[in-house]
């Protein structure tokens, strides 16, 4: 109670503008979808980092990542639920699909995909979510999100405000992207000795990362953008 | 909508790709697990961005903009990551986390002292991949 | 020059040879002789000069103070009266023969150089006991003859008896030197001075209060010296040092210096009855014993040890009789034979490659190898058996009539009871000298068996100094008992007749049942083979040595005795002689009373040491290490089990962050 009138206070105003706030046990439309879409996407994530296949992770990874997209447009973040749907969806699952496969992860069910730290990270896991949860319920259990009016992440207000405001750590993460790109070819070249021994056993393993990198993060620039 | 739906989400996405990262075995199924506490995070930031510019009379949608920053930097970190995971399975042959274990006490030194435990993870290695 | 100078170069000069030898014996070999005999020849010469100058006049007295001390002054002074002369131009004749018979003694020993500049110091610090005025430059030299016998009598040091022996003499004589350093600073405290001229005017004028415990307390030191009993148990073992420094040490050094110091003191020593009725008997104690142990001895330089020990125990006697002149007399005739005896002992060990008696009865002919030694030994031993006209006979009968005239209660100095004492037991050990004597002399020349073994002539140096040497065996006596009284106090020295007839008369017979004794038992000795010899014959006369000392324990069974039929000193000893072979217990009593609660205490102290101090060491390494080990065992390596403890840990700290920051 008291974490709530500490968090309360903070957030003070816009509870008083926001005045009235219904329960939990009358919810909207939007609250019922929002729920729904978020079960799935949950469940998605729990099953991405428990199945033992790992190309369904990687799969069930994509459902999670679109769940959360569509939870951007129930919070009327458009741009940023096309963004999440272009980069994660589009590029980053397709790079890691890839990167299971250029390490020759097995498909089908591998025994093995869990390590010997199953149970502790399961005990950490669980006291931290149980900690996370009961924090931030006791925090904004009556914060009410007005979601009518104007939507609050459009393309146009988005754009503006990240042209406005946001232009010089735009420009900054160019650079970061850029170093990022340069890295990745670095990493992926092989040492010269090195590529004399296993030059023709593996000559297009060789490229196939720099390759993949380079029009990816190029891509992810561009997406941001 | 009440704020509590997207936080709770958020923080049990978070915890599921803790999990992950501690519990994978597989360098890229770390990760993905990876990118859904990335994930959670942009949903927080979405979220209280949001009510907050609701609420407030004036707003720099830094939450959204943040999140743009995040799926960037995430889109670069996994591209970083993957090349360090191709490059280590390269080299040794395998993307198993628990399997690099340089920093171990006694590794490649083995003393009198340091063999008991070196043999002990050896054994553990031998039961989990069993 | 004048006498000063002369007088301070007869100490300075061995020491600079001394150094010298140190110094340059590793890298100039070739100067180890002529710096071993030269300055010790010199210190010879100068000393017979001071002598001659000083004369037996007045004492010469010089004194230079180099620093104030606050107390007590200690200045370098000079005393040089007719005995401190006479005593060094003694310690330089035997030094300089000691030196001369080492040349060829040790001539083929790598450590020559060390041992020869070791001998100088040695001569060097006895030089400055004789010659110094103050008791403290006396201590000086007192001490350095400590650490110079440490080192010589060790000198074979590859054998576990030698080494055994030095650290015995060193130890022993140190537990003598403790009591005499305190006596000494009570001495100077009473008397106001270190010097000896004022310590003795002090005792003359009445001004030392508690001349007894400062008479016993010195007495300590000069028994341990001196090998007075009870402290004279390191002598006998010394014999595992080189012949040349057993004669050394028994003959003008070292034991000689004891002797010399009461003699210098006697005022303080009369001044305390007690103290004299003390010495008295333990000279007695230590003439009697000694001589028993004589006869029953088998290596022949342990008989001349114990003869020693007696001899001086004379000298004591004679002390405790108040007749310093008497005593420093037969220091000197002494000095001259046992110096002959134990060199001409050297010659016949090399000759015989062993040093045991019994050994050596069973050698034929053994004279006729070393005819040197036979006649200078023949001489020596009569000597020291006191017959006349043997220069023994002499100071023998000097002492034995200073004990006579004290007994008859002549003199006021000493207390009767000490006259009666030494005289009885002088006579009584006159009788057993002559026995031991004998005895050595007819086991060692008159063996009977098989044909003694000839390694060819001994070097030229040994049998010259011999002869040198016997001349003032034979002949000091004789002619000295008359001169002596002008340089010594004036007391008359010559023989009188009652002592003289009993002395002689003693002597004969322990003389003829000795040798009857042996005629009886020679018999048996052929039927019983015995002895072991030398494995290098060939070699020098120290190798020998050195291998004849190691090899007797392991052949005998023992270092001081022989299990030899054939020994007239078994069948004159009776069942005396099981004890007397080893000295009377004194060392097992030792062993039993000191050496043994030392090592207990020492072992008690281990024992703390290793497992209680030790056990908190340890155990305070313990834990610390098991904890290390606990925590080594979270260092897997595995990336994940850090950051599963990393998280673990920052969700308690969020947890409990959040309960305080909410005050619950």
């Amino acid at each position: 109670m008291t974490l709530a009138a500490t968090v309360g206070r903070l957030a003070a105003d816009p509870m008083s503008t926001a005045a009235g706030s219904p329960g939990f046990l009358s919810p909207t439309g939007v609250e019922i979808a929002f729920l729904l879409v978020g079960l799935v996407t949950f469940g998605a994530a729990v099953v991405t980092v428990t199945t033992r296949q790992l190309v369904h992770a990687a799969l069930w990874l994509v459902v999670a990542l679109g769940g959360l997209a569509v939870e951007y447009l129930l919070l009327t973040a458009e741009f940023i639920a096309w963004v999440q749907v272009l980069i994660y969806v589009g590029s980053v699952v397709v790079l890691l699909l890839f990167g299971l496969m250029l390490t020759r992860a097995p498909i089908g069910r591998s025994p093995d995909a869990d390590s010997g730290n199953r149970w502790a990270a399961l005990t950490v896991a669980v006291a931290a979510a149980a900690a996370l949860v009961w924090v931030v319920v006791d925090a904004f259990r009556t914060t009410w999100i007005d979601l009518d009016g104007p939507a609050a992440g459009s393309t146009r207000v988005t754009g503006a405000s990240l042209f406005q405001n946001w232009v010089l750590p735009f420009e900054a993460l160019s650079v970061l992207l850029l170093a990022a790109l340069v890295g990745a070819i670095v990493l992926s070249r092989k040492a010269k000795a090195d590529s004399a021994r296993t030059a023709r056993a593996t000559s297009a393993e060789r490229d196939t990362p720099a390759a993949l990198a380079e029009p990816d993060t190029r891509s992810d620039t561009e997406g941001a953008r | 909508m009440h704020l509590a739906y997207p936080a709770v989400l958020s923080a049990l996405l978070f915890c599921t790709g803790l999990y992950g990262v501690l519990a994978r075995r597989n360098a890229i199924l770390v990760l993905m697990s990876v990118e859904l506490m990335l994930n959670a995070v942009n949903l927080n930031l979405v979220a209280f961005d949001v009510w907050l510019s609701k609420a407030a009379e004036e707003t720099l949608h830094s939450g959204q903009a943040l999140t743009l920053f995040t799926i960037a930097i995430a889109a670069a970190e996994i591209g970083i990551g993957l090349a360090i995971v191709l490059a280590v399975h390269r080299n040794r042959g395998t993307s198993d986390i628990d399997r690099l274990r340089d920093t171990a006490e006694g590794h490649e030194t083995g003393g009198p002292d340091t063999d008991a435990p070196a043999t002990g993870t050896a054994a553990e290695k031998a039961e989990a991949t069993a | 020059m004048t006498t000063t100078t002369l007088a301070v170069l007869v100490p300075l000069l061995p020491f600079l040879g001394a150094a010298a030898g140190l110094l340059l014996g590793r890298t100039a070999p070739g100067f180890a002789r002529p710096l071993a005999v030269l300055p010790t020849l010199a210190a010879f010469v100068l000393a017979t000069l001071v002598a001659a100058r000083q004369g037996g006049g007045r004492a010469i007295d010089a004194a230079t103070e180099l620093t104030p001390t606050g107390s007590v002054p200690i200045e370098l002074a000079l005393h040089i009266d007719g005995f401190a002369a006479l005593v060094a131009v003694l310690v330089g004749c035997v030094a300089t023969c000691v030196q001369i018979y080492s040349t060829g003694y040790l001539r083929d020993d790598p450590r020559y150089p060390s041992y020869a500049a070791l001998v100088s110091l040695f001569t060097s610090a006895m030089l400055l006991v004789v010659y110094s005025g103050d008791l403290m430059v006396l201590l000086v030299g007192w001490e350095i003859m400590g650490i110079c016998s440490y080192f010589l009598v060790g000198h074979y040091w590859e054998t576990p008896e030698a080494r055994a022996a030095s650290l015995k003499a060193f130890l022993v004589t140190k537990l003598g030197d403790i009591p005499f350093l305190i006596g000494l600073f009570a001495l100077a405290t009473d008397a106001g001075s270190f010097r000896i001229t004022k310590v003795l005017g002090a005792v003359a004028s009445g001004g030392v209060d508690h001349p007894t415990l400062i008479a016993l307390l010195l007495l300590a030191g000069v028994a341990g010296k001196s090998a007075q009993f009870p402290l004279h148990t390191w002598l006998p073992d010394a014999m595992a040092g080189p012949t040349p420094v057993s004669a050394l040490i028994h003959a003008a050094t070292m034991v000689a210096a004891g002797v010399y110091f009461i003699a210098r003191l006697l005022p303080l020593f009369e001044a305390s009855q007690a103290a004299m009725i003390v010495l008295a008997v333990m000279a007695a104690v230590t003439m009697i014993g000694s001589a028993l142990a004589a006869l029953a001895q088998d290596d022949i330089k342990r008989v001349l040890a114990y003869s020693t020990i007696g001899q001086l125990g004379y000298m004591t006697g004679a002390l405790a009789a108040g007749d310093r002149g008497a005593a420093v007399f037969h220091l000197l005739t002494h000095g001259a034979f046992k110096a002959l005896l134990f060199l001409a002992a050297g010659v016949i060990i090399h000759a015989a490659g062993t040093n045991s008696l019994a050994a050596m009865s069973r050698m034929r002919n053994l004279r006729d190898r070393v005819p040197d030694a036979y006649w200078t030994m023949t001489v020596a031993l009569l000597a020291l058996a006191a017959i006349p006209p043997f220069s023994g006979f002499f100071s023998k009968e000097s002492v034995l009539g200073a004990a006579e005239h004290v007994a008859t209660g002549h003199t006021e100095h000493a207390p009767g009871a000490a006259g009666w004492t030494v005289l009885v037991a002088g006579l009584l050990t006159a009788l057993l000298t002559a026995a031991y004597a004998m005895r050595l002399w007819l086991l060692t020349f008159r063996g009977r068996g098989a044909e003694a073994p000839d390694h060819g002539r001994q070097p030229l140096v040994m049998n010259a100094v011999l002869w040198v040497l016997a001349i003032p065996s034979l002949a000091l006596g004789g002619l000295a008992f008359r001169l002596l009284p002008d340089w010594f106090d004036g007391g008359d020295l010559a023989p009188t007749l009652t002592t003289s007839v009993l002395g002689t008369g003693v002597a004969l017979v322990g003389g003829i049942v000795t040798y009857a004794a042996w005629r009886h038992t020679t018999a048996v000795g052929a039927r019983v083979p015995l002895g072991a010899v030398a494995a290098h014959p060939e070699g020098d006369a120290a190798l020998v040595e050195a291998e004849a000392i190691a090899s007797h324990e392991p052949a005998y069974g023992n270092v001081a005795y022989a299990p030899d039929p054939s020994d007239p000193g078994r069948l004159l000893l009776g069942p005396l002689h099981r004890h007397a072979a080893v000295g009377f217990h004194l060392d097992a009593v030792y062993s039993a009373l000191f050496v043994r609660p030392v090592q207990a205490g020492a072992s008690l102290v281990r024992f703390l040491d290793r497992e209680v101090v030790d056990t908190y060491v340890r155990g305070a390494g313990t834990l610390p290490r098991w904890l290390g080990a606990a925590v080594r065992r979270a260092q897997t390596g595995n990336v994940q089990t850090y950051v599963s403890a990393l998280l673990a840990g920052t969700v308690v700290l969020a947890v409990a962050a959040v309960l305080v920051a909410t005050g619950a």
